[in-house]
């Protein structure tokens, strides 16, 4: 519904007029009134555009989408001087954010041009021919898709269980066969599920699902059915990423120092952590007593060397800029610990970490809505 | 004392001959397990008093005031945070830090017959510098020297409630509440030395009143410190009344001088005293706040347009002795940043607080700077503290706990005394 609301670039670049078949009854409706030269649209004709469920699209608007989708392309390589055979999507996405530049701060609500199968969402063809009779054998279940699924998976665990017995009668039989990994890579949620489908299942019918791949899994001689199962899982998005720990350098004196970068709110900071042996701290080239009058401000400060009981070793030299004192304190802390990594074993560096000490404090300041007076904050209410 | 000195050194010795000598040596043992119990706290402690014998190896080291030197020395002077911490501890404890040591070899090797030596503490807000400079008055006192010590001058030049036309000068202004004020610590800092020291010259005052020369300076300043003249903000000034009702001397009260020109009087009588060979005593003139004396001052006059700081009398007298002219004495001063009007926070150097005029009007002059804490100096502190029952929280009685005092106060004396004001 929201893609009939967006006008798509490629539409708009193959054909200028309307496009959007959902338009059509509104349209039509308006086309009648004005024929009619009715002022006012009688509760009657007025349909609930609603009641009908999400947007219906025919087959052959989905083709016509696509071969706009195809000429709208060629029409911009031409235009950005490009070889219009080899235009990849990447190549669309930065020439419509050339021509198109947006200043809004939603990505999704930025000029897009993709590919009609992407934006529509998928629809059902129609399950039976022109006597009534469905297509599908399971059309009857309700779930023929997720049904013949299941099926299929369970054909392919009979032929795993047949190769087995193959090979055990052939005297080849070894349990130690190449495992799928697995390590990498999750199971489809239910909602990808659904969407793959293109219907909706029960959470029953999903757990039979995993449940039913488990087995196949169980079996050896499952890479047999390496890709099928490949199909159903998605990577992992990658791990927490090791911290990276700054190199510690040496210095003309042969001290250690090593530095880092923090950030909290609109706060960056610096930090070149010194092995010297004193415990002075300069911030911004003042002494931090003068910068950070306030204590917090000097706790802040002093946490992540007091947590690992190295106080007066250190020397710092900070710099720091942008925000108030609260999140350039915060922002010292951090590229005070990051710093830090580098002069601490293995073990430590997890109880930094644990201690919540490298994390960045995400928070940022909220945005002002329309109509309230603050983030939360509304106008006062009055009764009347 | 000596016994407990004598056995602090012969500890070591006494644990040697322990088993060749057993009886006579049983007794000074005995006396040794029991002294050896105050040894704990003459690390950070001294019993020397006295200013005059105190030397490097006293730094670091906490000296207590004896109390008949506290309550006349200091009714004003101490910053307000230490005199809370004296009546919290029932016991005044200076600490004898560099500068002020300094000060006072230089006071005590100093030649009196030249003009008088103008030495400036100065260093970041909290370092110590009116600890410093109380500590050096305190020597002046116990060598019996005329005390004047300003407590701020700072005071003078904000926040008056009072500002009447001088009727000695009529283009000048008078601070009768500050004058007076000061007038009653001067004597009660110089009691005894007032009644010896005669007035040189003759004021008069009004056509009836008059001092003639030769009068005891303290008939002066009691004049000065009484008679002044009772605006309605005054009456209701309740402590004020109260004094003037119980003081006997009080015969009653005429409009009189403004007790400004008492304080002017006293001045340059000090001054001139103190300048001549037969002179039986030496003047110390102790002000803090110094830069206030050039810097700009907040009082306006009716008209709402800014006194200039030459139309305040006590300002204008106080510039006079602040110069060299003068003989037999010495002029200790602090700037401070945290009283004073239209300077930066991060001010602290004589050049940026002083300013033009005033560097050129004190030069020359000594300047002592005065640093954060050291580490045995703080070390010290911290175990005052500790000794005294300051530090509850038991975490702070910890060798972490300490070096995170340290690190968060930066060894700055005034930020480690807040801190541990609640811990």
């Amino acid at each position: 519904m929201a893609a009939s609301c967006v006008r798509t670039v490629g539409s708009f670049l193959g054909k200028c007029g309307n496009c959007s078949s959902s338009l059509n009854t509104v349209t039509s409706q308006l086309s009648r009134q004005v024929l009619s030269r009715q002022i006012c649209v009688s509760t009657a004709l007025k349909k609930n555009l609603a009641a009908g469920g999400p947007e219906k699209f025919t087959v052959e608007f989905i083709q016509k989408q696509v071969e706009e989708f195809d000429i709208g392309k060629r029409h911009l390589a031409n235009m950005m001087g490009e070889d219009p055979e080899n235009f990849t999507q990447e190549d669309i996405d930065r020439s419509i954010a050339y021509l198109f530049p947006s200043g809004l701060f939603e990505k999704k609500a930025r000029p897009l041009m993709k590919h009609p199968e992407e934006i529509f969402p998928k629809q059902r063809a129609v399950q039976w021919g022109a006597d009534g009779r469905p297509f599908h054998f399971l059309f009857y279940t309700g779930k023929q898709s997720y049904y013949s699924l299941m099926h299929k998976l369970y054909s392919k665990i009979l032929n795993i269980e047949k190769h087995q017995d193959r090979m055990r009668a052939k005297g080849l039989f070894s349990q130690d066969t190449k495992e799928i990994s697995l390590d990498t890579s999750r199971w489809l949620t239910k909602e990808e599920l659904e969407v793959l489908l293109v219907e909706t299942i029960s959470s029953n019918n999903y757990d039979r699902f995993i449940q039913l791949m488990e087995r196949l899994l169980s079996m050896p001689y499952c890479n047999m059915e390496e890709e099928f199962v490949l199909h159903y899982r998605r990577p992992l998005e990658a791990r927490s990423k090791k911290q990276m720990v700054p190199v510690p350098e040496r210095d003309d004196k042969g001290v250690a120092f090593s530095t880092s970068d923090g950030r909290r709110k609109t706060s960056n900071s610096s930090v070149v952590l010194r092995d010297c042996g004193s415990g002075r701290i300069t911030v911004n080239g003042q002494e931090y007593l003068h910068y950070f009058p306030v204590l917090q401000d000097r706790e802040q400060l002093m946490f992540p060397l007091q947590f690992m009981g190295l106080l007066g070793r250190f020397d710092l030299q900070c710099t720091v800029s942008g925000g108030g004192r609260s999140s350039q304190a915060g922002a010292l802390r951090l590229a005070i610990s990051r710093a830090l990594l580098s002069f601490l074993s293995e073990g430590e560096q997890e109880t930094m970490r644990q201690a919540g000490l490298l994390t960045p404090d995400p928070r940022v300041r909220e945005r002002k809505k329309p109509g309230q007076e603050g983030a939360r904050r509304k106008f006062t209410w009055k009764k009347r | 004392m000596a016994l407990h000195r004598l056995s602090f050194r012969l500890r070591a010795t006494v644990c040697h001959v322990r088993t060749l000598h057993t009886s006579g040596w049983g007794q000074q043992q005995e006396a040794v397990a029991v002294e050896s119990e105050p040894e704990p706290f003459s690390v950070f402690r001294t019993q020397e008093t006295d200013p005059a014998c105190q030397s490097e190896k006293h730094l670091g080291q906490f000296y207590t005031l004896p109390s008949a030197h506290f309550r006349p020395l200091f009714p004003h002077g101490l910053p307000y945070r230490y005199q809370q911490q004296v009546k919290t501890f029932n016991e005044a404890c200076f600490m004898v830090r560099p500068p002020a040591l300094e000060v006072i070899s230089y006071l005590k090797k100093a030649d009196y017959s030249k003009p008088a030596l103008r030495y400036l503490f100065y260093g970041v807000k909290g370092s110590g510098k009116t600890m410093s400079l109380c500590h050096a008055v305190h020597f002046c006192y116990t060598q019996g020297w005329v005390v004047l010590h300003i407590p701020d001058a700072h005071l003078w030049v904000k926040n008056c409630k009072e500002l009447l036309p001088s009727s000695y000068n009529s283009a000048r202004f008078d601070q009768p509440l500050q004058a007076t004020t000061w007038l009653r610590n001067f004597r009660t800092t110089n009691e005894h030395l007032l009644s010896q020291i005669k007035t040189k010259r003759r004021y008069v005052w009004t056509k009836r009143e008059s001092t003639d020369e030769g009068r005891p300076l303290g008939e002066l300043v009691n004049q000065g410190a009484l008679k002044c003249r009772l605006s309605p903000r005054l009456a209701a000034d309740r402590s004020l009344m109260k004094w003037i009702r119980e003081e006997p001397q009080l015969h009653g009260i005429s409009r009189v001088k403004s007790s400004s020109d008492v304080v002017g009087a006293l001045m340059k009588d000090l001054r001139l005293q103190s300048s001549q060979p037969g002179a039986d005593f030496r003047l110390v003139v102790a002000v803090d706040g110094v830069n206030a004396l050039w810097g700009r001052s907040t009082i306006k006059k009716e008209n709402k347009s800014a006194v200039d700081l030459e139309e305040l009398t006590l300002i204008h007298n106080l510039k006079k002795l602040m110069k060299n002219d003068w003989t037999g004495g010495a002029i200790i001063t602090t700037l401070s940043q945290t009283g004073s009007l239209y300077t930066p926070k991060s001010a602290y150097l004589p050049q940026e607080l002083l300013g033009e005029t005033g560097f050129d009007s004190m030069d020359p002059f000594i300047p002592v700077s005065v640093p954060n804490y050291s580490e045995k100096e703080f070390e010290s502190a911290y175990l005052y503290y500790l000794d005294r029952k300051w530090l509850q929280h038991p975490q702070s009685r910890t060798e972490d706990g300490k070096k995170e005092l340290s690190f968060l106060s930066s060894k700055n004396p005034s930020m480690l005394d807040r801190i541990c004001g609640f811990l």
